[in-house]
């Protein structure tokens, strides 16, 4: 059965000019996405545990919309809603050629920025709530107590769970497919197209994503193992 | 940007039917696909997550490499190799309608979710329950059976919950193979009108619907089997 298959067309050439260039943005939106999407979801979950209503209520809205709606459909929404003529403006030729890819950028920080608010929030709630009046009680103020002992702790517990979540968005990433930018999976579309292998390319693709992904939940593994002797 | 134009969903696609009735046969495919793969994801993640837990290493491993495999792989990917190399190494899939593999595909994809959920539950049961089964001289299927599942189900039921909502905003993915679902009518009908806008409006108007709709008949259902004296059960 699987006698049929044939990898005899990928040389270093074909790696080289389409899945690698594929990989390198890949990873590129996955960390991008990562930091960012780490920033603005504290900064969410912050606004979301201030107490105050109307920092509540936005960020509430905001998370929840995000993940109720298909990341697809964002995707393309983002796509659509920004202006073509936006990009040219900001980045020129560059902005231009690679629409798709800023665009993907921006989605996934924005989206995935949601997602990673509901984990620091749980962090954050995890923290004992004598260390914040700890941190009050030697004079600490708010920003302070938050920024030298609350986030780092929250921050250190959720490590596991934000990589594990980093995991999934890299292979979200995937999902760029829809706008066209030229990710790892567009990287086997196109060899499966233009060499007219499918089956070997898809298949590929998936060994591949599969050999990323899964190394990376083990080495998460390990790390949680380290963090629970730790505590 | 322009005005909103509504009246759009009234034009004619030029197949005698309106952008309306389209975006409904749509909505029907989306709702189809989420359902039988939800349908697909229990069965097969309840399955390998009960496996997961036995005594019997085998078993254990199946249960294992299943939700791995089906874990690491990206959604999309999934459907591109259900759609273009299953068929051509198992050639009787051939003639099977890529509606079929793309139901498999995602409901596969979502056992591997459901499959840590339902060990988790079974895990998360205090050991003497099963000991208490087997001690009463029940098989272990039947410990399983009568002790086991029907506590671990009732506590993953919150989970469960989200992964169905999941498998809707998931059914999205199913365009990339042009099944005629409601992300693959709003590619199509913007670009057919040009009022993006709208059509995207509605169509997540309708993801949305779907998504709360499901959250509902599941608070129903958890209301219905809770279990008095647990965290979650009230009285």
């Amino acid at each position: 059965m699987l006698a049929n298959l044939d990898f005899g067309y990928l040389n270093w050439a074909v790696i080289q000019t389409f899945i690698l260039k594929g990989l390198f943005f890949s990873v590129q939106l996955t960390l991008v996405a990562m930091m960012g999407g780490i920033v603005l979801g504290t900064l969410l979950a912050l606004m979301r545990l201030s107490g105050k209503n109307w920092l509540v209520m936005p960020a509430a809205v905001y998370v929840n919309t995000m993940r109720s709606v298909p990341l697809v459909m964002v995707i393309l929404w983002f796509f659509l809603l920004i202006p073509g003529g936006f990009y040219t403006a900001v980045a020129g030729s560059y902005g231009a050629n690679y629409r798709a890819e800023i665009s993907a950028i921006v989605t996934f920080t924005l989206f995935e920025a949601a997602y990673y608010s509901e984990i620091m929030r749980a962090g954050i709630q995890s923290v004992p709530r004598g260390q914040v009046y700890a941190g009050y009680a030697v004079g600490m103020t708010y920003r302070q107590t938050m920024q030298l002992i609350v986030l780092p702790q929250a921050f250190r517990n959720m490590l596991p769970v934000l990589l594990t979540q980093t995991i999934i968005l890299f292979q979200d990433t995937s999902l760029v497919y829809a706008i066209g930018a030229y990710d790892l999976l567009k990287g086997f579309d196109l060899t499966a197209k233009n060499l007219n292998r499918p089956v070997e390319s898809y298949l590929l693709a998936a060994v591949v994503y599969f050999a990323i992904c899964f190394s990376l939940s083990m080495i998460v593994k390990q790390l949680q193992k380290k963090i629970a002797i730790i505590r | 940007m322009g005005t909103w134009d509504w009246q759009v969903f009234l034009q004619d696609t030029g197949g005698g039917q309106t952008y309306l009735e389209w975006m409904m046969s749509a909505w029907g495919w989306t709702l189809s696909v989420s359902v039988l793969a939800l349908f697909v994801a229990l069965i097969t993640g309840s399955l390998m997550g009960i496996l997961r837990t036995t005594p019997s290493k085998t078993l254990a491993l199946i249960g294992n490499a299943w939700t791995e495999l089906f874990r690491n792989v990206p959604l999309l990917v999934q459907i591109f190799v259900w759609y273009h190399v299953i068929p051509s190494i198992f050639l009787p899939l051939r003639s099977v309608p890529s509606f079929i593999l793309v139901v498999f595909a995602l409901g596969f994809f979502t056992s591997a979710r459901i499959s840590e959920q339902v060990r988790a539950g079974i895990q998360s049961l205090p050991r003497g329950q099963r000991y208490a089964g087997l001690a009463m001289g029940l098989t272990l299927p039947q410990t399983y059976r009568y002790v086991l599942l029907p506590m671990a189900f009732r506590i993953v039921i919150p989970p469960l919950t989200s992964e169905s909502m999941n498998i809707i905003k998931n059914s999205s993915v199913a365009f990339a193979v042009s099944i005629a679902e409601l992300t693959m009518f709003a590619m199509q009908a913007q670009e057919e009108t040009s009022r993006g806008i709208e059509v995207y409006l509605a169509v997540t108007a309708l993801y949305f619907v779907s998504a709360f709709a499901i959250n509902r008949i599941a608070l129903f259902v958890e209301r219905r089997v809770q279990v008095p004296g647990m965290i979650g059960g009230g009285k």
